[in-house]
């Protein structure tokens, strides 16, 4: 058995939501990068210069990327030979967003009751942890920051299983379009496939992990990734949703196994300020 | 890239089409749903509301709470259409002349853009921190109870924006294909 202290969980959950806040992710910006070479509006370009301008100053002041710091999303790889001492796991993560969020200065958006109260928790907790147990004695703790701006085009359909490939490509790209500007484009959209309604949903927010524009390695969801970008990037939308052929910078696909009834499909975007931070104790 | 300073006047945005770029700079004024809420049920009650809107600009943000030394945290635009239902009143009642936020408005604001010659800028979404350069002086001035909702008086310096939807009722969000 290894020990990890519940504090040193505390502080490293706190570094996380500073770091993830102040700096955009290499590959995000690279993608962004591209995008300027790729757009063919020059108004479009300007934005995006914009949005590469700002992940500068973000870093340098230091300042967030953006105002909404986001609904703090944890997905955690507990090693099992792992114990953490002194409180549970679930405590020490909301406990370090806290800290993060207060000694940062980033804005608390959270309201404790979503339908009949909405008072603001004052610290942004708390948060949502994902964890899974893992063999080792490793913890990787990853979070993603996740705006209400994009996180609010989330959509989900029960697809049939005889149901053409080309529809769940028209749902996705449907999806992102009737967004327009709202979840602040190009977005890099996760789709998740397979499992269940929940499943689904969260396999759609874990491929907003992976580096962006990273096919996925199996052949068949690759290339359904790049048919669905193609749509997305032919309509038009453009940064901003003021117009322009970058809509999106990534589709990525996860998949899980499902029942012999079932295809579902659930969407969730991130917004050009893709955040995500990993640590590992 | 053109510049152009508040109060903006009828004559001023007239000119304006969407699809143009430019650098605003003088007094806006912060609001979002919650003080639009205030704003309209004044409005409706008869009373004085706590600022004069009359040819001034609102721009919909919440910020993060200012460093210390800095003036204001990272303020970007935050999603116009939780406004919509309060728009097209403020500005029949108060003379608003300018809205900045992101995404596309409703059928009724644009209405009212065209009726009274008001416009529509977008900022970038995403960018507050760049956005925030561009504020040089922020303070509450009302609603103050409401955290990051309360409505600032901020000065901006060449803040750059993007004119969505003009007084003719162009509207750049209008040009997709589904």
């Amino acid at each position: 058995m290894r020990t990890i202290s519940y504090a040193t969980v505390v502080g490293a959950v706190k570094k996380l939501c500073i770091q993830a806040a102040c700096n955009l992710p290499p590959d995000v910006i690279q993608s962004l990068e591209y995008a300027v070479i790729k757009e063919q509006s020059p108004s479009a370009k300007i934005i995006l210069d914009q949005c590469i301008k700002n992940a500068q100053i973000a870093s340098s002041e230091p300042l967030p990327i953006c105002q909404d710091t986001g609904f703090a999303v944890f997905f955690v790889s507990l090693g099992s030979e792992i114990f953490i001492k002194g409180g549970q796991i679930t405590d020490a993560i909301n406990e370090g967003v806290c800290c993060g969020y207060k000694d940062a200065y980033l804005r608390k958006s959270i309201v404790s009751d979503p339908l009949f109260e909405r008072k603001n928790t004052q610290d942004n907790s708390p948060a949502i942890t994902h964890i899974n147990i893992v063999s080792g004695d490793k913890l990787s703790i990853t979070l993603l920051p996740k705006g209400g701006g994009s996180e609010n085009l989330s959509a989900l359909r029960m697809f049939k299983p005889s149901d053409e490939k080309s529809s769940i490509i028209d749902f996705v790209a449907t999806t992102v379009v009737n967004g327009g500007g709202n979840p602040c484009p190009p977005v890099i959209v996760g789709v998740g496939i397979g499992g269940t309604a929940d499943k689904a949903s969260c396999i759609a927010k874990e491929a907003l992990l992976r580096p962006a524009g990273t096919p996925n390695p199996h052949p068949g969801y690759a290339e359904l990734e790049n048919e669905i970008l193609q749509k997305i990037n032919s309509s038009g939308v453009g940064p901003q949703g003021l117009g322009g052929t970058v809509s999106a910078l990534a589709v990525h696909i996860e998949y899980f196994p499902c029942h012999i009834a079932s295809l579902p499909v659930a969407v969730n975007l991130n917004c050009h300020a893709a955040r995500k931070a990993t640590i590992v104790l | 890239m053109l510049t152009m300073t508040t109060p903006l006047s009828a004559e001023a945005v007239l000119s304006l089409r969407a699809g143009t770029q430019i650098l605003l700079n003088g007094t806006v004024f912060t609001a979002r749903d919650a003080a639009h809420k205030r704003l309209v049920n004044a409005i409706e009650s008869s009373q004085k509301l706590p600022v004069d809107l009359r040819d001034q600009v609102l721009y919909y943000t919440g910020p993060t709470p200012a460093p210390p030394g800095k003036v204001i945290g990272s303020a970007g635009p935050t999603t116009s259409s939780r406004m919509d239902s309060f728009t097209p009143k403020l500005i029949e009642t108060t003379g608003l002349r300018g809205m900045i936020g992101k995404g596309n408005r409703s059928k009724e604001v644009v209405e009212a853009i065209k009726q009274f010659g008001a416009v529509y800028f977008a900022a970038t979404g995403g960018a507050g921190a760049l956005l925030s350069k561009c504020i040089v002086t922020a303070e509450v001035i009302c609603y103050e109870d409401l955290g990051p909702e309360a409505i600032y008086r901020l000065e901006f310096k060449d803040f750059p924006l993007t004119v969505a939807i003009d007084c003719m009722g162009n509207n750049l969000y209008e040009n997709t294909l589904v």
